[in-house]
């Protein structure tokens, strides 16, 4: 086995005793770069030095192992574009809390993953530097926005990585290529320095390849932070702790398996599997009939949510982009994209005079009332199952014209993104035919991270489809 | 339903100062129509006492202490480390009064 093929535990625990060097893993590592991002287009930069920044970190948690890094972190010394012409060579003179995070527990941050343009997107395609293809599947999409990073994980290029979501951008990509993406709860990680999309959305998280890995990772990156005053003060805890105590007793919700782009298809019968998985493991399994809910007023479906997402998110897009001047960093406005110019543009539009009642505040009342759902459902369950995607991966060139692509793509997660609560993607399904992957989204209440890696955890015991986990 | 003409995308190109062609007008007017179709349903949901979130976890009034953080503070060399255009320690930016 090559040990660019390692997980983050094993690689550690290999380092540990000696039976690999920091130089091996490099060297492995490089050598897929080599082969393959060229094709696959997955870093847009890659740090030439990384290895003599890997070595004497053998004493830290992380022991100087390749971490791949989205490119909206910034990152001092390696040039962070968001994947946008109008950041074309800036070099960011400071450091994202999770990348300082990760450099001082001993990760080093090897390159700078492709993603949608500003994160907004879920394929890939509206990167300004050309489209990622999946590592699994060449002729296929990694998803988005985080594709780069999901991809660099599939490709066995990092060991680990980072990336974000505003809704879907981690979790979505992660099932795409068969990897395990976290999306925290808003606020348990910081958005600082982390290029601003939705920032009442934003949350960074790891890309992984194991669930093991993916709570080492969110032990580095986890918690409060003086320079993001949205990070939560609750305390985090150690969450390999308690990792690999089950799920007996937990009560678990499937949820949207009844709408009729899901049903009939292997989305809905991996979801059904996977509630069958739980109740052998000792857990109690309901299915949530959304449309039966939704009668009762109790529930709002993932389509309102495409709309209250659309709304809040574009609002947020164009105020947040608004910073770029091409005066003080990066080059003027004429250097946006067609998919930046068009979300700019519409919040513009929902923002403005006259509309931002009509369309803003709405949207954000009917957010308050999605929180609530998830409060009601919370109450009755621990846990609550869904796919992150419709679909496995979709071919290249699948965006086209569609200003809702996204949208679509992103409707059985933006409600729990609206709402700001946790969730995970694992790999729950494999195509042998294709070589593709389906997710399965494990979503918690809030600051519930523990409670989700345990049944990812679990649940990835008792299945075969992650294709780092040796039965 | 709301119809979003190429006049109004005009209009929201000057306000987010984003320069677009006469076909960027008319294709971004079209997609504008095709989203707010989407956005619309939202006005059939009775939202009647319902208060706007604007944050979801619960906090409020986060403020720190009124006093520069010296590690934080970028150098003028930094702060200019990206521009294309400064002249003497300051930024440029083009003219935005006329001479009479």
């Amino acid at each position: 086995m090559k040990t660019n093929e390692l997980t983050l535990k094993k690689s550690i625990e290999l380092l540990d005793k000696k039976e690999i060097s920091i130089e091996d893993i490099y060297k492995d590592t490089w050598q897929v770069y080599e082969e393959k991002n060229k094709e696959l287009n997955i870093f847009l930069t890659k740090d030439k030095d990384a290895l003599i920044k890997a070595k004497n970190q053998s004493d830290k948690p992380l022991k100087g192992l390749p971490i791949a890094v989205k490119d909206n972190f910034l990152t001092v010394g390696l040039p962070t574009t968001a994947s946008s012409k109008v950041l074309d060579g800036f070099m960011p003179p400071y450091e994202s809390t999770v990348t300082k995070r990760v450099k001082e527990a001993g990760g080093v941050a090897i390159g700078k993953t492709n993603m949608d343009a500003w994160a907004h997107g879920s394929s890939t395609e509206t990167s300004d530097y050309g489209p990622t293809k999946n590592p699994r599947n060449p002729k296929f999409l990694p998803g988005g926005s985080s594709g780069g990073s999901a991809a660099a994980v599939a490709a066995d290029m990092c060991i680990a990585a980072l990336g974000s979501e505003t809704a879907g951008s981690i979790r979505q990509p992660a099932a795409w290529c068969g990897t395990v993406g976290l999306k925290p709860t808003y606020g348990r990680t910081s958005r600082y320095g982390v290029v601003a999309m939705g920032s009442s959305l934003d949350s960074p998280g790891p890309l992984t390849k194991t669930v093991e890995d993916s709570a080492m990772l969110l032990n580095i990156i986890a918690g409060h932070d003086d320079n993001d005053g949205t990070t939560s003060q609750i305390e985090t805890i150690d969450y390999e702790k308690n990792l690999k105590n089950g799920v007996k007793g937990m009560k678990i919700g499937i949820c949207y398996v009844d709408h009729p782009n899901i049903k009939g298809t292997v989305t809905e019968k991996s979801v059904i599997d996977a509630g069958h998985i739980f109740e052998k493991l000792g857990a109690q399994v309901d299915q949530i009939k959304i449309s039966e809910e939704l009668e009762k007023g109790k529930i709002l479906t993932h389509e309102h949510a495409i709309g209250v997402y659309t709304v809040v998110q574009r609002g947020e897009v164009s105020s947040n982009l608004s910073r770029y001047d091409g005066i003080r960093y990066g080059h003027d406005r004429s250097h946006f994209g067609h998919e930046a110019k068009n979300r700019i543009m519409l919040g513009t539009f929902t923002l403005s005079k006259g509309y931002a009642d009509k369309y803003y505040n709405l949207a954000q009342k009917i957010r308050g009332l999605y929180i609530e759902n998830f409060k009601e459902l919370f109450s009755k369950y621990d846990l609550l199952i869904s796919s992150p995607s419709p679909t496995m991966a979709l071919p290249l060139g699948s965006l086209g014209n569609d200003p809702m692509f996204g949208e679509l793509q992103d409707m059985l997660v933006e409600p729990s993104s609206l709402v700001g609560i946790c969730g995970i993607s694992v790999p729950s399904y494999h195509d042998g035919k294709t070589n593709l992957y389906l997710g399965l989204n494990i979503m918690g209440d809030y600051f519930q991270e523990e409670k989700i890696l345990k049944a990812a955890w679990a649940y990835e015991q008792a299945t075969s489809f992650n294709p780092w986990i040796k039965k | 339903m709301t119809k979003i003409t190429s006049d109004t995308v005009k209009h929201m190109a000057t306000l987010a100062k984003i320069p677009v062609t006469k076909d960027e007008e008319e294709s971004l007017a079209k997609g504008f129509t095709e989203t707010l179709e989407v956005v619309d349903k939202l006005f059939k949901i009775d939202v009647k006492g319902v208060k706007p979130t604007h944050q979801v976890t619960g906090l409020e009034n986060i403020l720190r202490e009124d006093k520069i953080n010296e590690k934080k503070t970028l150098s003028q060399d930094e702060a200019l480390s990206n521009t294309k255009n400064k002249h003497n320690g300051y930024f440029v930016v083009d003219q935005i009064l006329a001479e009479d």
